[in-house]
């Protein structure tokens, strides 16, 4: 009984937010394009022959964007945002009395757009390999296995970010520059940008322990076969998570504790 | 046009503005933040490009900071300035206010143009011009009054194109209500403006001068900063200055008569 109410719960969040999305396929799709800046890099390293010196090939290093890519587009994160707008607008009253956490309804929103997203991100890819048609590929079903699992822990591990961020609301209001902040060094230690294992030798002996590197980095390599510490790096991802989560739910806690509807 | 009447408005808008922006103060020093944490990144990522090379696209470490100098500033004039004002067009078209702005005794590109600032944008403008002034001392550029006029027609001929690429996707949002984060796309595509055009493959040096201007935007300021930008590279950029300019007017002047308020 009760497990059949769960069930019921999330197919019936997933449907809801899913036909939501549907109605917003052109939005979805220009946030597809808006990712390709690691096609761009791409071109800046091969262009110069700049990946001589780390050693990866053209095929390999260009496999690595695209996938960089991929992970991106199905970890993109912004519960912040909505939330932010929600508790601004006074939504999130209702949302409170519900017998529902309301970040399992931001959760169903982003896995709703990603399933939405994914032909888009198809596409593109498709023009991808028209453009660098030596580097067509089909990875083995262990490495897109394993690179999928990766890229959705990549995702808890945002969403755990930025929904605790996001209860930051209770408090300050405007919680989005915050996550703007955060964004600075996700953009730049991830590997959406450069590889990692391009970094200089005094970034790379401290930024395996840091949580950038498991964000696009590690699933990107899984992905693409290119060399990469499998287990150490589900291991850090499992790692973070385990760290975020409590501290999720207890700022959740406190923050409800302390919210008080606009105007009171 | 009544010059003094748009100045007193504008004194007006300044103030209004900036008052309710300091509301949020401590959010003006996370935003702070936020630009140091960016320059260091680009900075840092660029140092990754030079690591084993002199130079990439014919443009050494030093040369390369100009343009990350420019691009600094002209991001600053974006964030204080542009998308402020140019994210609220689609707000106001989407709940209908635009009727208001119309319907004002005032010019509307005007009024929707300049409405706001963030001030948290002045750090980075004041950023990018020290970068600046330390790359007039490791380039050992001459200063005399050519070298500040020419450098002055540019810069203000690429905040001319920036402002109207940003005008002109903001305005199609009168057609399509939804696609407001084609800015986003601007955006993510804007980013490439912080490296030589040089540095990349042909065809994208094609795409970034014909269909997205980020060559005039900061190549060529950089190049004029530098002193080795030919005498036509500087007219063709003021000419496309001007053209965008007057085809954004045209373009919104155009759009308004597709307007048809919220709701009809």
């Amino acid at each position: 009984m009760e497990s059949n109410l769960i069930k019921n719960k999330i197919s019936t969040l997933l449907k809801v937010q899913y036909s939501n999305m549907m109605e917003y396929r052109v939005e979805i799709a220009l946030w597809a394009i808006s990712g390709i800046i690691p096609f761009f890099m791409l071109n800046i390293w091969t262009n110069n022959n700049l990946n001589e010196s780390i050693n990866i090939s053209n095929i390999m290093l260009s496999r690595y964007f695209l996938c960089a890519f991929f992970v991106r587009q199905f970890s993109v994160v912004w519960v912040v945002f909505s939330f932010e707008e929600d508790s601004l607008l006074g939504k999130v009253s209702p949302y409170l009395i519900q017998p529902l956490n309301p970040f399992f309804r931001y959760f169903a929103q982003h896995l709703a757009e990603q399933i939405t997203r994914f032909p888009f991100a198809l596409v593109i890819a498709f023009f991808f390999f028209i453009f660098n048609p030596d580097s067509i590929w089909i990875p083995n079903l262990g490495s897109l296995f394993l690179g999928t699992i990766s890229t959705f822990l990549s995702f808890l591990i945002q969403f755990l970010i930025q929904s605790i961020i996001a209860c930051l609301c209770f408090w300050t209001e405007k919680a989005s520059s915050i996550e703007r902040l955060l964004f600075i060094p996700t953009l730049f230690l991830s590997g959406l940008l450069a590889p990692v294992v391009s970094f200089p030798e005094y970034v790379k002996s401290w930024i395996y322990l840091t949580p950038f590197p498991y964000l696009i980095d590690f699933p990107a390599n899984l992905l693409s076969g290119n060399p990469t510490n499998v287990i150490g790096g589900f291991i850090m991802q499992i790692l973070w998570i385990m760290l975020f989560f409590p501290l999720f739910r207890k700022i959740w806690t406190k923050g409800t504790k302390k919210y008080t509807a606009m105007g009171s | 046009m009544n010059f003094k009447k748009y100045l007193k408005v504008y004194k007006k808008f300044l103030h209004t503005s900036l008052a309710s922006e300091l509301e949020y103060k401590t959010n003006i020093f996370i935003d702070l933040i936020t630009a140091i944490l960016s320059l260091i990144g680009s900075i840092f990522l660029l140092s990754i490009f030079f690591q084993n090379n002199t130079s990439i696209g014919g443009w050494g470490f030093e040369q390369a900071l100009i343009i990350q100098g420019i691009y600094t500033v002209l991001n600053g004039i974006t964030n204080t300035w542009f998308n402020p004002n140019l994210t609220e067009i689609v707000k106001h078209i989407r709940e209908g206010t635009l009727d208001f702005v119309l319907l004002k005794p005032i010019d509307s590109q005007f009024f929707i143009s300049l409405k706001k600032i963030a001030p948290s944008g002045f750090l980075e403008i004041i950023l990018g011009f020290c970068l600046l002034i330390y790359c007039i001392k490791i380039n050992q550029i001459n200063l005399n009054l050519n070298f500040f006029t020419l450098c002055l027609i540019t810069i203000i001929c690429s905040i001319s194109i920036l402002y109207s690429v940003w005008f002109f996707i903001s305005t199609t949002t009168i057609w399509f209500i939804k696609t407001w984060n084609a800015t986003e796309v601007l955006r993510s595509f804007l980013y490439i403006g912080r490296f030589p055009l040089n540095s990349f493959s042909f065809s994208l040096r094609v795409f970034f001068s014909v269909f997205i201007p980020i060559a005039f935007i900061t190549t060529i300021p950089s190049e004029v900063f530098l002193g080795i930008s030919q005498l036509w590279k500087i007219l063709l950029e003021v000419i496309v200055a001007l053209v965008f300019l007057l085809t954004s007017r045209k373009f919104w002047l155009f759009a308004l008569k597709f307007y048809s308020s919220a709701s009809s």
